[in-house]
């Protein structure tokens, strides 16, 4: 088991002919992500990666039977892709896309949130699930099957909180990189859910970023519900209030959305929150040791 | 992208929003001439407000906005308020240089009532992905303040995205606010061309304060702050022309011309990182080691020679600095590629004065640090994120 996404997913690609959206989706498919088409208006009936291409959602779901989208379309087409890809009943879209106008976003979440589709992302490296799919643009060989979920808002950061489980010799349940953006399909707290009720995962860590209030809802709630140990990381402790720090959702304003506030709230909330970001995977072997003590 | 009062003023104006008249001067002649045309039926009792124009709040507290009885006072104040450098509580102690001011209108001349200040803003709130209009009596404050003192005196109200803002919502906010009669008409009409506005220009925030009610019942924004969505900009030219590099660190500016993204802090320790989130990370590491960052730099996804260069170059003509860390996660980029592209960058600039900690982790880590290491510069390689850290607390001691 596993949340989201695992061998039996079938992934079709949005924006399949592109240079993005090839070069990705030949990675997944080296991985063995089950990838079953593909869409770009204007070039349905063709043939991609030795898939077939269609042109619209409807068309390739009807076709494939996929009930994975992932997104690679540019930033100005982003939110109507979206949106094409919930009304033609995909139940899953990952939206790899950055630089989506927040305008764009709050429509196409309104559509997706009514049509109950879920989205990860935008501006995020996507979902995986070690050994089965990856539908994203991580690195796959720095992942190893294992009982670690990691959520986080970033790409790189993931990358690195992956690799120090997995040198710790711990693997990880599924990744989900949930987007840099002020807007997002599914927040910390979604995914936390998922993760806690996932039986094979024992232990989830949650990486956060200044800005907005995400991580302070999610930690209220592990408070009460979540029956794992949660490590908590939050970048952005050095930055100034006010400036945009690469994500754009990543800004200090008035006051709130500090790492210091997220910081406390997770630790009150009892969440094992380290400091340097070296040490998460240590951190993480740890507290699962004195678990099983 | 932040736009000056005068523009956002502008920008609401098209919209069909009472603003406080005025015209932007860029010289005392222009400011004297601006305060001649604003008042076409002259009596030579109106007053004007001379207002600096920079990107950043509390402009009154530091000097900026003062009132001119006369067009010979108008003359005085733009005199003094050109070409001063501005200290607020938002330009840092440094202060900003004012290169254009703001001759407007004054509106709190005397009548039936007595003028009063509300505060309005529109912005999106992030947990819910819908825009909130907030909303206060408490004109003139910042509502960072009302919202510690007095936080039952803000109004919210959540816009449904599908509908857009309803009248009864206008409605709503104009009771809370106590507003009656010719003023409350006027308010629902002012609210709903703001929200509007906010929508057609993608904008991230719009805030009017103070908002006032004149003494014969006008509603006019006196002042007008907005933000527009940067990723938005693309498709509204006419606001992305509006930007002003004056207002930006040059330092910034140059970064941004070679596709680097790049915040200017004011440490001792520069870094360069692929990704936003490490890098932020990457800044907390140098903190944790007893340094301070000295900059934000996110080299994207393709690190390559040309992309470190450029990197190396902005953050060294930084003096504040005595060390670089350049941490990079290789995924899709292979560390041997972004190794090379490290030498081949240093060779190119020629004798960096600084020490240079070089962490490459991901596809090909060993390799890259093999790379570093036999190349005879003075840079140190690390693997493991904990030993950056540590060859970080070494070179600064």
């Amino acid at each position: 088991m596993s949340i989201l996404v695992n061998k039996n997913s079938k992934v079709l690609v949005q924006g399949f002919t592109g240079s993005e959206g090839s070069f990705h989706a030949s990675q997944m498919i080296e991985y063995g992500t089950q990838v079953v088409g593909g869409v770009t208006p204007g070039k349905g009936g063709s043939t991609h990666l030795d898939r077939p291409v269609f042109n619209t959602v409807e068309d390739a779901v009807k076709a494939t039977g996929a009930n994975v989208s992932i997104i690679f379309v540019p930033p100005a087409f982003a939110a109507d892709a979206i949106m094409e890809a919930a009304d033609a009943g995909v139940q899953l879209i990952v939206t790899i896309t950055e630089g989506i106008p927040v305008k764009d976003m709050v429509y196409a979440k309104q559509y997706i949130t009514e049509r109950g589709v879920r989205m990860i992302g935008p501006n995020c490296p996507g979902i995986i699930t070690p050994g089965e799919a990856k539908i994203g643009i991580m690195p796959g060989f720095i992942h190893n099957p294992g009982r670690i979920g990691i959520l986080s808002r970033s790409g790189t950061l993931t990358y690195e909180a992956v690799d120090q489980v997995t040198k710790q010799g711990m693997g990880q349940s599924t990744c989900v990189g949930i987007g840099g953006d002020p807007v997002i399909g599914s927040t910390h707290l979604d995914i936390v859910k998922l993760f806690n009720e996932d039986p094979n995962t024992d232990g989830i860590i949650m990486i956060g970023e200044i800005g907005g209030t995400n991580e302070e809802i999610a930690a209220e709630w592990i408070k009460d519900h979540c029956k794992k140990p949660v490590v908590g990381f939050i970048a952005g402790q050095t930055a100034p209030p006010g400036r945009r720090m690469g994500h754009a959702g990543a800004i200090i304003a008035g006051g709130s959305g500090t790492a210091a506030e997220k910081m406390r709230v997770m630790e009150a909330c009892g969440i094992t929150v380290v400091k340097s970001p070296a040490d998460i995977g240590e951190t993480m072997a740890q507290l699962l040791n004195k678990v099983k003590a | 992208m932040k736009l000056h009062e005068h523009q956002a003023k502008d920008l609401l104006k098209s919209y069909g929003v009472p603003i406080q008249e005025g015209t932007v001067a860029f010289s005392v002649d222009e400011a004297v001439n601006a305060a001649r045309t604003l008042y076409p039926n002259a009596t030579g009792k109106e007053w004007f407000v001379v207002k600096a124009q920079i990107h950043a709040g509390g402009r009154g507290k530091g000097g900026g906005v003062k009132l001119a009885k006369s067009i010979q006072e108008v003359e005085e104040r733009a005199s003094q308020i050109l070409g001063m450098q501005l200290v607020t509580h938002q330009t840092g102690p440094e202060g900003k240089k004012v290169h254009r001011i703001l001759i407007a209108q004054d509106v709190y001349y005397p009548g039936a009532s007595e003028p009063k200040e509300y505060y309005l803003s529109i912005t999106l709130d992030r947990a819910k992905g819908k825009n909130i209009i907030m909303a206060s009596t408490e004109g003139g404050m910042d509502i960072e303040e009302v919202a510690e003192k007095h936080p039952e005196k803000i109004i919210r109200e959540w816009i449904d995205p599908a509908v857009g803002m309803q009248p009864f919502q206008a409605r709503k906010i104009g009771f809370a606010m106590g507003l009656e009669g010719e003023a409350f008409k006027n308010f629902t009409r002012f609210i709903l061309n703001i929200y509007k506005a906010y929508i057609e220009s993608d904008a991230s925030m719009i805030e009017v304060n103070p908002m006032l009610k004149t003494s014969d019942d006008k509603i006019i924004a006196v002042d007008g702050k907005i933000d527009i969505d940067d990723n938005a900009l693309y498709r509204h030219k006419d606001t992305a022309a509006m930007r002003d590099i004056n207002e930006e660190d040059p330092l910034e500016v140059e970064a941004g011309e070679s596709n680097l993204n790049y915040v200017k802090l004011d440490g001792n320790v520069g870094c360069m990182v692929n990704g936003a989130g490490l890098a932020m990370a990457t800044m907390d590491i140098i903190k944790l080691s007893g340094g301070e960052p000295a900059n934000f730099l996110d080299v994207g996804g393709g690190a390559n020679a040309t992309t470190v260069e450029n990197g190396f170059r902005i953050i060294l003509k930084d003096p504040n600095v005595k060390a670089i860390l350049i941490n990079i996660f290789g995924g899709i980029v292979r560390c041997d590629r972004v190794a090379n592209g490290v030498v081949e960058a240093y060779k190119n600039i020629g004798n960096i004065p600084v020490p240079i900690i070089v962490r490459l982790q991901g596809t090909n880590a060993e390799e890259a640090a093999r790379i570093i290491n036999e190349s005879g510069l003075k840079v140190k390689s690390a693997v493991v994120l904990k030993d950056a850290a540590q060859l970080v607390k070494e070179a600064l001691q």
